[in-house]
């Protein structure tokens, strides 16, 4: 007999001085091998206006594809520094941003690998329970067979896909998430 | 679909589309939640140590050079999954208003004093048997501008990771027996009435502390793992 779970509630608008501290946004230290990369966008609401007090938190694999955690056969070799966990709150523009390491494609569990990607969870005030999406990248050619990604309507999928740009150096990836309506985001249900 | 965490737990859940909350009118998907395989990327998740967190963390009435003023209240309990087991070595974080009624963050536009003795956050990680404690003050209720009228429930924010992705909880803990529930739409988004049970806490004699502090139990129920992770051919 299973018991009933405790229920989400939304994180309400003053989560930043329980939630928030420093270095959160910073998911790699300097030490950790990898693509340096930043990950930036706008979470918008159902208008298209700006979401200020969106909370997003980031969960990754590092360079080689490993997540630092046991259930993971290989995490132990995870790059010793990398908890591969980051949160970041957005700002009066909706802008949200972390620099990492860009992640390594990961296994699937019915054989081959998952392209490289971010596991996202999107809090806010409004939202009761947390969204459940992905950040892929835009440059992976492993996007093509990625099982998830091909799981979701061709015309939806773009709403995963951050468009990288490397004018200034250090690669950027950039990716809205909409909450609701035209070019609404893909969220889970797992 | 592999489904390691039995989808069923997440019928407590409130809906995102819930009228009665005005913000999520704008903010809630219109489109359905598109099923998702537990991978590798959800079946893991954050873990942190005790090297991460102080004990001091856990005690809201010790950070400051003076005492803030209120009621004094331990508020303890275990973390377990839905089958009863502990969820050991896992980050517990506490966000809350202070005994007026007032958050310290900055956007809190609430006319109520501020106390230069309360900050409102704390933080523990669950030890081997899944236990947590922490020490604070009980919050005042607040109003907000949902409808005409609007107050908060007296509640502490909870925010847990458990041990994957998929486990992941953010809730509020409420006080038994507050008059406001009847007229709180937050509260009243969980619809299970079991569920929405699970977020009041209970007055525990046994935990208070005589002449120091009203004890409050608060278990917190997370999602569990299947012992097999078990494939259904139909959702493929
Ligand atoms: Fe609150």
């Amino acid at each position: 007999m299973t018991e009933t779970i405790t229920p989400s509630q939304t994180v309400g608008p003053f989560f930043h001085y329980g939630l928030i501290r420093p270095g959160q946004t910073d998911i790699a230290p300097s030490q950790v091998p990898g693509q340096r990369i930043v990950v930036e966008g706008r979470v918008l609401d159902g208008d298209g206006q700006p979401v200020p007090d969106a909370m997003i938190e980031v969960w990754q694999a590092d360079a080689e594809g490993r997540y630092a955690h046991p259930a993971d056969p290989h995490g132990r070799g995870a790059n010793s520094g990398f908890a591969g966990h980051g949160r970041a709150p957005t700002d009066t523009a909706g802008v949200w941003r972390v620099t990492t390491v860009k992640p390594g494609a990961v296994p699937h569990p019915k054989g081959g690998t998952q392209a490289p990607h971010l596991t996202l969870g999107v809090f806010a005030r409004g939202l009761l329970l947390r969204l459940h999406t992905r950040l892929y990248f835009d440059d992976e050619a492993a996007n093509a067979t990625d099982p998830v990604l091909a799981s979701i309507d061709a015309d939806r999928r773009g709403t995963l896909i951050a468009k990288g740009d490397a004018a200034g150096g250090t690669a950027v990836y950039r990716l809205d998430i909409r909450l609701q309506g035209d070019g609404e985001t893909v969220f889970f249900l797992a | 679909m592999t489904a390691a965490y039995p989808a069923d737990a997440l019928k407590a859940h409130p809906s995102n589309d819930y009228p009665a909350y005005n913000s999520t009118a704008r903010r809630h998907p219109s489109r359905p939640l598109v099923p998702l395989a537990h991978t590798l990327s959800e079946l893991t998740g954050p873990v942190y140590g005790h090297d991460d967190v102080t004990a001091a963390e856990a005690d809201l009435t010790t950070r400051h050079a003076g005492e803030p003023l209120g009621e004094r209240i331990i508020v303890a309990g275990r973390v377990l999954d839905e089958d009863g087991r502990p969820v050991p070595h896992t980050l517990v974080e506490i966000w809350q208003a202070n005994a007026a009624g007032r958050y310290i963050h900055l956007n809190d536009q609430h006319p109520a004093p501020l106390d230069p003795n309360f900050t409102g956050a704390g933080r523990i990680v669950t030890d081997a048997e899944g236990r947590y404690r922490f020490v604070s003050i009980k919050p005042g209720a607040y109003p907000w501008r949902n409808h005409h009228n609007a107050w908060r429930p007296a509640h502490i924010h909870f925010s847990l990771f458990g041990p994957s992705f998929l486990t992941r909880l953010v809730t509020q803990m409420y006080f038994p027996g507050d008059p406001l529930f009847a007229f709180d739409p937050i509260f009243n988004s969980i619809t299970d009435e079991k569920a929405r049970a699970r977020t009041v806490s209970a007055f525990d004699l046994d935990l208070t502390q005589p002449e120091w502090a009203l004890g409050y139990r608060f278990d917190i129920v997370l999602r569990g793992r299947n012992a097999t992770p078990v494939e259904d051919p139909h959702h493929d």
